[in-house]
C-alpha cells in the first residue's frame, strides 16, 4: 500500500451504528477528501436494536438492518474495508496497523469501538462458548444461530434480566419458546429503572408464559455426552433448569484496549471531551466505547443507545471538519417488548422521589423520577405523546410539582408550557 | 421497477429520487446524504424522520396511526401536513409522490 503523507486520509476503526453516522457526518459538514470506516464484521454498518427484537424474530433479513446500502458510500465516495481487525495505532507515525500487518497512514482518525458482550465467568463458561447452543448476543452472527432455535417447544434459558435479556424472552414467546430468565440481583432491570417498574416488567413477563427467577445466580452447565451442547443450567440453591440453548445477556464492555495500548485517556470508556476529541487532537471517538461530559448530568457518563451514538458521531465529525459543537443532548432510550412500548429520557440513577402519572395496570403510564424537586427522567410506557413532552421537560432541568405530575386531568405539555411554534413550509 | 419521487431538502433545494416501491418513505430517504436521521430505525419512537407531504398528496396516503399522531402533535415544526416517513409504506401508486424535509428539532 502506498500512502503519501501530504495526503488527508481520515479513517474510522468500528462500523457500527456510530462509525458509519461519523462517516456520512463528515460528508454533510463538508470533508471532501479520501474517507474509510474498518470494521470487523462482514456487514455494512447496521442498526443493533432489532437484533434482540424483529431480527431475532425472523421479521426482517440483515440487509434490511444497514443505516444505509452499500450504493450510498458509493455515492458519497465513503471507502468500506470489513472483515478487517486494527491491531495498534501507531500515533506518533500515524498509522494503523491491521492484524496482518499491512497498515495504512491517516491525517485524522476516529474511533467507533463500541462494545462487546460481557462473557460469563463461572469455570463452565469457556467451554460452553465452544458449544453449538450457547450464545452471547451483540452482533448478526450470534443472532443468526440464536433465531435457528426460535422453535416452538424447544427451551431456552437466558441468563441476565436487563433489557437485552428481557426482549429476548419477549421475542422467543412470540415464538412459542419455553423461556426461562434468571436475574441475579433482587429484580430485573434493577441498575437503569425503579423497584416500581421492575415490578411492572417482571409481571408483564410471568403472565406471558416466562419463568422469571430473580436473586439466582448460575453456578455451573451441563454438557451433552459429545459435549457440544449444554443441556442444563445449574443455579444458587441446587436448582437445576434443562435447556435446549442459552443466552447471555448480562452487559456490555466497551471496546477501549486500542485506544488504551495508543496511549489515549481511558476512563470507563475512551475520554472525549465536549466535542467528542479524546486526548490526542487529532482523534475524535464517538458511541457506547466513549466516557464523555454530560451537560445534563454534570459529570462524565458512558451511555449504550442509539440516540447517542448518532448524535456524538455528529459532534465528532463536526470537530474533524473544522465545524466543532458542543455534545449537549439528553440521554434517550427505548425498548419494545410485547404490546409495550417504552421511551425513556433522561437518567434516573439517584433520583430521590417517584411519581407515577396513569395506570400500570392498563399498560399506559409515565414514571417520574426527581431529585430535590428537579425532574431528572422519565419512563414512559405506550405514552408516545407525553414522552415526546417529557424529553422537554427533563431537558429543562427544573423542579415540578409532583403532584401535578401524576394529575392526569391537566395535560402534561400544560406544565411543561407550549412547543414554540414555528413559522411554516411548504 | 422504480418510482420516482420528489425530495425537498432543508435548503430548499429540489432532488428527483428513483427508488422501488417497497418498504417505508424513510428507508428511500435515509439513503440520501441530505436525507433523514430516522434514529430508531422505524419504531414509531422518535420522530427523526418527520417530513411534510405536499398538498396534492396528503390524502393519497394512509392516515397517521395514534403511536404516529401522538409524536407529531409535540413537534416545534409540526405542520398539518406533517407525517412521520417511517410510517408510510412505498406503492406503486405513489410514483410522483412529492416530500419536503422538515426542519432537526
Amino acid at each position: 500500500m502506498s500512502d503519501t503523507h501530504t495526503e488527508d486520509h481520515i479513517y474510522i476503526v468500528g462500523a457500527g451504528h456510530a462509525g458509519g453516522e461519523l462517516a456520512f457526518a463528515l460528508r454533510q459538514q463538508g470533508y471532501a477528501g479520501p474517507l474509510t470506516v474498518i470494521g470487523e464484521e462482514a456487514y455494512l454498518p447496521y442498526q443493533r436494536p432489532p437484533l434482540s427484537k424483529a431480527y431475532l424474530k425472523g421479521e426482517c433479513e440483515a440487509t434490511a438492518l444497514y443505516l444505509r446500502q452499500q450504493a450510498a458510500y458509493e455515492k458519497a465516495n465513503i471507502g468500506l474495508l470489513l472483515s478487517r481487525r486494527v491491531e495498534r495505532i501507531d500515533r506518533a507515525n500515524k498509522k494503523l496497523v491491521f492484524d496482518d500487518g499491512r497498515e495504512v497512514t491517516y491525517s485524522k482518525l476516529g474511533l467507533a469501538t463500541g462494545g462487546r458482550a460481557r462473557r460469563m465467568t463461572i469455570s463452565d463458561a469457556a467451554r460452553a462458548e465452544r458449544t453449538r447452543n450457547f450464545h452471547y448476543l451483540r452482533n448478526i452472527d450470534d443472532v443468526m444461530a440464536i433465531r435457528e432455535r426460535f422453535q416452538e417447544g424447544q427451551r431456552l434459558v437466558v441468563i441476565g434480566g436487563g433489557y437485552v435479556g428481557l426482549e429476548v424472552a419477549a421475542s422467543a414467546i412470540a415464538r412459542d419458546v419455553k423461556v426461562t430468565v434468571l436475574e441475579a440481583l433482587p429484580r430485573v432491570l434493577a441498575r437503569v429503572t425503579a423497584p416500581q417498574m421492575s415490578e411492572f416488567y417482571e409481571t408483564i413477563h410471568r403472565n406471558a408464559g416466562v419463568d422469571l427467577r430473580t436473586n439466582i445466580e448460575v453456578t455451573g452447565l451441563d454438557f451433552n455426552e459429545a459435549g457440544d451442547a449444554v443441556t442444563a443450567v445449574h443455579c444458587t440453591g441446587g436448582v437445576v433448569i434443562p435447556a435446549d440453548f442459552v443466552v447471555v445477556g448480562i452487559g456490555l464492555l466497551p471496546n477501549t484496549e486500542l485506544a488504551q495500548a495508543a496511549g489515549l485517556e481511558v476512563d470507563n470508556g475512551i475520554v472525549v471531551n465536549e466535542y467528542a476529541v479524546t486526548s490526542d487532537p487529532d482523534i475524535v471517538a464517538a458511541g457506547d466505547c466513549t466516557s464523555h461530559p454530560s451537560v445534563f448530568c454534570g459529570r462524565r457518563i458512558r451511555l449504550e443507545s442509539v440516540p447517542n451514538a448518532v448524535e456524538q458521531a455528529r459532534v465528532a465529525a463536526g470537530s474533524l471538519a473544522g465545524k466543532p459543537k458542543v455534545y449537549d443532548s439528553v440521554p434517550w432510550f427505548w425498548s419494545d417488548q410485547y404490546d409495550l412500548k417504552l421511551q425513556m429520557t433522561g437518567l434516573s440513577q439517584g433520583y430521590d422521589q417517584f411519581v407515577l402519572r396513569g395506570s400500570m395496570q392498563n399498560k399506559s403510564f409515565a414514571a417520574f423520577y426527581l431529585k430535590q424537586g428537579r425532574l431528572i427522567a422519565v419512563d414512559a410506557v405506550n405514552r408516545a405523546q407525553e414522552f415526546m413532552v417529557a424529553k422537554r421537560m427533563v431537558a429543562a432541568c427544573k423542579p415540578f410539582d409532583p403532584a401535578a405530575l401524576a394529575d392526569e386531568t391537566v395535560p402534561l405539555k400544560n406544565l411543561a408550557g407550549p412547543v414554540q411554534a414555528a413559522a411554516p413550509q411548504a | 421497477m422504480s418510482i420516482r419521487l420528489s425530495v425537498v431538502d432543508r435548503n430548499g433545494g429540489e432532488h428527483e429520487v428513483e427508488t422501488a416501491p417497497q418498504g417505508s418513505l424513510m428507508e428511500t430517504l435515509r439513503e440520501l446524504d441530505y436525507g433523514v436521521s430516522a434514529i430508531c430505525g422505524g419504531m414509531c419512537s422518535c420522530a427523526t424522520c418527520h417530513v411534510y407531504i405536499a398538498p396534492e398528496w396528503v390524502a393519497k396516503l394512509p392516515e397517521r396511526q395514534s403511536d404516529e399522531g401522538d409524536l407529531l402533535a409535540e413537534l416545534q415544526f409540526r405542520q398539518d401536513n406533517s407525517r412521520l416517513s417511517c410510517q408510510i409504506q412505498l406503492q406503486p401508486e405513489h410514483d410522483g409522490l412529492r416530500v419536503i424535509l422538515a426542519p432537526e428539532e
